[in-house]
């Protein structure tokens, strides 16, 4: 009989008490035990990045962490990007730069573009290019999300 | 794609975790690293380990420093710690050349060199970086350690020398001559896929002569190795297309490649051929 | 009709759908729970065809948390899965059924399924579950000689025929006779987010709810009531957001079925969601095709006949979509040009692989690889520019509408406006073709493998036969468009929104579009075939103009003044000749139109009114494609250097949209030419059964599209003259880069198979040197 864990997981500041097996993905209990919804499962295997959050600032392939190995540890996710009613540059870019369609990428790229641009504001264009080859995209063909991310970049930039 | 159930343990220090993998081995104990090869396969349920020993919260294994003439490697280094070179000269450069080709961003920052030598894909980079430059690989168990050198340490496909009850703590990687030259090419279908055949190749040049070469091939065989063939044409002639492309033959006539329903022995041949001499031309520009 | 003044069509409008999406509030399948629901795991067959001896589920029954396992005796009463379009004697006994009945057929073939507490434990369970099946023999090849696949009954299901004219005599006597043989590998749409469906059965008031539908809500409905034995307005589909469809989403499957059933049966809410392999190896394949095409050309080009005898891999079953791409692909083959004679024969057969149905562009990305290195083969022989082979044979503008003795989507063809040479003209203007052909020569002339192509195709959107709206607007002025449609991300709700705030005036973004649940309007046939801006948006806009035209007229009456001297702006009636003074906003108008207000007079109550558009034929829209790669002789590796998409599609009501669409089309399509495929070992093993073997391209692998949208030709066919744009980036993607590829090896015809793996090339290649 495999024994439950208590573990808290710390999820955009705020504190989630859970009891989980220790085989539950940190993506299901992102999810489901802690109902924040917002970050998707496109694979569970660690290709198509759509499961992309921040474990203390790095983007983790969630599908691929136990969230037990995730106590304590300061995750960060889509819900968290926005300040209430103010989104958040990379999100704005992207609405501005058509840089979604289905929108089921769409978390795990900007989660994954948070990440990188918070360590590397002034990333070149190749560095940026093969950080964005992480994550699959199904339906924009990637024009867009390269332009929305630009764009993102350079307003987080100016703003510094 | 859940993974099958387990117990999970997490231990502290170097002395639990070899102990109590000694304690579970017998049914199915894993070392719980990166997890970034490891987790995937437990997905596909290809592997059921009944016990997961996760390494992550021994700070010991983190160290990553340079012991006289060797960098030790400890088995919680992360491959992204390669992103910038770790230390002066050739060896600091060459990983951080060949760390961008290892998947992607957010892998490398979870996945770990140990962790891929360990698991001995054919088609890992760390792996032909371990045997192009003879690293050396030290498995610890509850009752010792031992150092197992990097062409005894490959055995197969995903087969090493580790015992089941064993630990690789850490891979120590020789610090290459100042004036080592390296080159490294990888051939993949897209950008951060395994790769289908890839060559790390050094040398030096004395009096305008190759010398101390060291050319080895991965992705193309069950397991990367050197190949004394073509280090042998290279060893005395100087680091010219010539020399390159008979180097790169000895390749090809060398390699045993794998065949599979995807992709054939004779492609993978030309492919080993291919990488060779274009990572010698990376070496001399 | 003197509403619209371009305020919102043909404006590139930022998406209504994107600020929930962005921040994550999305509502996908997976994201939708309900209290005490259970989950289903399927169990699927291992062996690609064998008869099953016997299937023993104690031990999953008996794990904790598992509530039940089904296998097809459980479910003895319920139908095999019908076809969208209704009953079809002679395909009935090729349908799958919802559990495999004596015989499993593919792997991936749904066998048992598991209903438990937890999706984990689910999984633990059907991994308990032993299946015990007698290996019969496995057909893999749509050419080989058919097999059986019942008494009595071979696997070639049907025999496609269309065309017209005396072939045979052309061939007997024509100048020149081209022959190729021609593959298409198996692949398909491969969404982001796996299909998920959530079962729930309101017994408070008799209603089957089904969560998860996509694309055609209202046809699966209607298929669901028939095979459960309900009336239709006792089943409700409800679609939430969808992570892309392109086609193989939507259709009714087993899973489908199963977790109404098991809502009903169990007495609880049944949640599936796929994983990531059993997609890959259960959800709709498609594209897999053999030709073996002759045409008969006269000394200038012309073509004077095609003969074409294809084989169709449709896997095990023939599922929702019956023969419909097997048969489209004879109607359209032709594509573009003047076919005098004409002969298809489609071999519609079954192997031992997962079923195939529609995908993006479905016969047409198939045909325009076909037809087009067809139009290499003619030009190579002749010695002539392939692009002068198109000028000759492409229909011109004064032989429009065209009609063509062939069928397509059950009706004949006829192209009903277009300029095909013109756009070739404007695409070759656009890239400074002369320029870029003498840069490509230097370049070949200094050692690069470079080479440029081209593929020209017709595309066919706006499915009728029909389409409604219903348009509502509240006392607070905000408007309701509730539409069966649905929107699988394609931007369908701004689109709608634009149309309908066009002709009504108001902002778009006062429009709550509705779509994808069928409680809510009684009638729809969703979103495929490119129609939903042709259809729908007509549909839209008719309904706008009533609803309009009703405003007007109780405004009329208080603002005395003739309703032709009022217009609406921004949701308020106003006096054209005093746009600042006197007003009155739809809600309150909409007030004074409530069942009890003084006002209403002989008016029918409520500011709201229906809009239907009605159509005979489909819409024709065109377009060019052009690749330009690099090959690298000693790998096979292939890089497309650039991309250029013209396309007329008369007329684009969000620009943008419309190119993100044609670009993300274009991504598929290269993953189609050079990366994606379903391979099977000689056992039948799907050996892509995850995203390391299934390649899809990354952001490095894609490179821009420069696209030309033209709006040359609209649509005589709807109100806003729109043709749709679905499909048009992927048409001739496989088409256009084979062509290049063999230009920058300088091997003509070389490339005769899709995708075009680099040890494909390099075999090829190899062939040459040896």
């Amino acid at each position: 009989m495999i024994e439950k864990r208590e573990i808290t997981l710390t999820i955009n500041g705020r504190s989630h008490g859970v009891r989980i097996d220790p085989r539950r993905t940190l993506v299901d209990a992102i999810r489901d035990d802690c109902g924040q919804t917002g970050t998707h499962i496109g694979c569970e295997h660690g290709v198509c990045g759509a499961c992309t959050v921040l474990v203390d600032g790095e983007p983790v392939r969630s599908c691929l962490m136990f969230a037990v190995q995730a106590d304590g540890r300061q995750i960060r996710t889509v819900e968290g990007l926005a300040n209430g009613a103010e989104l958040h540059p990379l999100q704005q870019a992207f609405i501005e730069n058509h840089g979604l369609q289905c929108g089921f990428c769409t978390p795990g790229f900007l989660m994954l573009a948070t990440g990188v641009l918070e360590r590397e504001p002034d990333i070149s264009d190749e560095d940026l290019i093969d950080v964005l080859s992480s994550n699959l995209c199904r339906c924009t063909g990637y024009e867009n999300i390269v332009k929305a991310v630009r764009a993102a970049a350079a307003k987080m930039s100016a703003g510094r | 794609m859940k993974p099958a159930p387990f117990q999970y343990h997490a231990p502290t220090t170097i002395d639990e975790a070899v102990r109590t993998l000694a304690a579970v081995a017998g049914e199915d104990g894993r070392v719980l690293a990166g997890g970034q090869s490891l987790v995937p396969i437990m997905a596909f349920r290809l592997a059921r380990p009944g016990h997961l020993v996760d390494i992550n919260g021994v700070a010991a294994l983190r160290r990553l420093a340079v012991d006289g003439d060797r960098l030790s490697i400890g088995a919680c280094v992360r491959h992204a710690a390669f992103h910038k070179p770790v230390v002066d000269g050739p060896l600091g450069r060459l990983l951080a050349t060949v760390v961008r080709h290892i998947a992607h961003y957010p892998i490398r920052t979870r996945g770990t060199f140990c962790g891929s030598i360990a698991h001995a894909d054919p088609a890992s980079e760390w792996c032909v970086v371990a045997a192009a430059l003879d690293a050396d690989m030290i498995a610890r168990r509850a009752g010792g350690t031992r150092t197992i050198p990097a062409q005894d340490f490959f055995r197969g496909i995903m087969t090493t020398a580790l015992d089941e009850d064993e630990i690789l703590v850490e891979v120590r990687l020789p610090i290459l001559p100042a004036d080592t030259r390296f080159g490294f090419y990888e051939f993949n279908r897209r950008a951060g896929d395994f790769a289908l055949a890839m060559a790390l190749v050094t040398y030096r040049v004395e009096d305008g002569m190759i010398s101390a070469a060291r050319v080895a091939v991965g992705g193309v065989e069950s397991q990367p190795r050197r190949i004394a063939q073509a280090e042998q044409v290279l060893a005395g002639r100087p680091p010219d297309r010539a020399a390159f492309e008979a180097a790169a033959a000895a390749v090809a006539a060398a390699v045993d490649p794998l065949d599979d329903a995807t992709t054939s022995a004779s492609y993978r041949r030309d492919l080993a051929q291919t990488v060779t001499r274009r990572a010698l031309e990376q070496a001399a520009a | 009709m003197t509403a619209g003044n371009n305020k919102w069509i043909g404006q590139s409008v930022e998406r209504l759908e994107d600020p929930p999406l962005v921040r994550g509030r999305g509502r996908f399948a997976a994201d939708i729970s309900f209290p005490h629901q259970l989950h289903m795991r399927i169990v699927r067959a291992n062996h690609a065809h064998g008869r099953i001896a016997a299937i023993d589920t104690s031990a999953a029954r008996a794990l904790p948390g598992v509530v039940a396992v089904w296998s097809a005796a459980d479910i003895a009463d319920i139908p095999p899965i019908d076809f969208r379009e209704g009953r079809i004697p002679a395909l009935e006994p090729y349908r799958q059924p919802v559990l495999a009945i004596d015989k499993v057929r593919y792997v991936g073939d749904p066998v048992a399924a598991v209903f438990a507490e937890d999706p984990y434990v689910a999984e633990d369970a059907a991994d308990l579950v032993v299946l015990e099946i007698e290996e019969l023999p496995i057909l893999l090849a749509a050419e080989a000689e058919p097999g059986e696949f019942s008494a009595g009954r071979n696997t070639e299901v049907a025999v496609i025929h269309q065309g017209y004219g005396d072939v045979d005599a052309v061939l007997r006597s024509a100048p020149l006779v081209v022959e190729l043989e021609l593959g298409i590998g198996r692949h398909s749409g491969v969404p982001l987010e796996a299909r998920g469906a959530i079962g729930r059965y309101d017994a408070s008031r008799d209603i089957l709810e089904l969560h998860g539908a996509a694309k055609v809500p209202h046809r699966n409905r209607d298929l669901l009531a028939r095979m459960l034995k309900l009336t239709p307005s006792s089943i409700h589909v409800h679609e939430a957001h969808v992570g892309g469809g392109f086609g193989i989403r939507g259709e009714l499957y087993p899973e489908d079925v199963l977790v109404c059933v098991g809502a009903m049966r169990l007495g609880r809410p049944v949640k599936w969601i796929e994983d990531r392999r059993e997609h890959l190896i259960a959800a709709n394949h498609s594209r897999q095709q053999l030709h073996r095409i002759r045409a008969a050309v006269d000394n200038d080009g012309r073509i004077l006949a095609i003969d074409d005898r294809y084989f169709h891999d449709q896997g095990a079953y023939v599922r929702t979509h019956a023969a419909r791409v097997v048969h489209m692909t004879a109607g359209i083959l032709p594509g573009p040009y003047r076919v005098p004679a004409y002969r298809a024969v489609g071999h519609f057969r079954l192997t031992n692989k997962t079923p195939a149905a529609t995908y993006r562009a479905p016969g047409r990305y198939e045909t325009t690889f076909v037809r087009e290195r067809l139009v290499d083969a003619i030009a190579v022989k002749l010695g002539i520019d392939p692009n002068d082979v198109r000028r000759r044979n492409a229909i011109s503008p004064d032989e429009m509408p065209y009609h063509r003795p062939l069928e397509a989507l059950g009706e004949e063809i006829e192209h009903d406006s277009g300029d095909y040479v013109g756009l070739l003209d404007k695409l070759l203007v656009a890239l400074g073709w002369d320029k870029l052909k003498a840069e490509l020569v230097a370049r070949r002339a200094a050692g690069e493998a470079v080479g440029a192509g081209f593929a020209m195709f017709v595309e066919k959107s706006g499915l009728g036969p029909a389409d409604g709206v219903r348009i509502e607007v509240d006392t607070s002025g905000a408007v309701e468009l509730i539409t069966g449609g649905a929107s699988l991300g394609q931007g369908f709700e701004t689109v709608m929104a634009q149309v309908c705030a066009e002709m009504l005036g108001v902002d778009y973004r006062r429009v709550r579009v509705t779509h994808g649940q069928t409680d809510r309007i009684a009638y729809g046939i969703g979103a495929h075939a490119s129609r939903a801006t042709v259809m729908t948006a007509s549909a839209t806009h008719n309904g706008a103009l009533k609803l309009r035209a009703k405003a007007l007229d109780m405004a009329a009456e208080l603002m005395q003044a003739p309703a032709d001297a009022l217009d609406i702006v921004d949701g308020k009636v106003v006096r054209k000749d005093q746009p600042l003074g006197p007003s009155m906003s739809l809600g309150e108008i909409a007030n004074h139109l409530a069942p009890t207000s003084k006002t209403l007079g002989d008016r029918e109550p409520g500011l709201s009114a229906e809009g239907w558009f009605r159509v005979e034929h489909q819409v024709y829209p065109y377009g060019l494609h052009f690749a330009v790669v690099k090959v690298d002789r000693e790998t096979g590796g292939v890089q497309v250097e650039s991309y250029a998409i013209a396309y007329d599609i008369g007329r684009a009501i969000n620009p943008a949209l419309v190119k993100a669409q044609i670009v993300g089309g274009f991504a598929q399509g290269l993953g189609g030419a050079l990366l994606e495929e379903f391979t099977y070992n000689e056992r039948g093993d799907p050996l892509a059964t995850t995203f390391a073997d299934y390649l899809m391209p990354t952001v490095r692998e894609t490179p821009k599209v420069d696209v030309i949208l033209r709006e040359d030709y609209t649509s005589p066919l709807n109100p806003l003259g729109i043709k749709g744009a679905g499909e048009s980036g992927i048409t001739g993607v496989g088409a256009a880069i084979a062509s290049a590829i063999d230009d920058a090896i300088g091997m003509p015809g070389a490339v005769t198979q899709l995708p075009v793996t680099p040890q494909r090339l390099k075999q090829i290649l190899n062939g040459r040197s040896s």
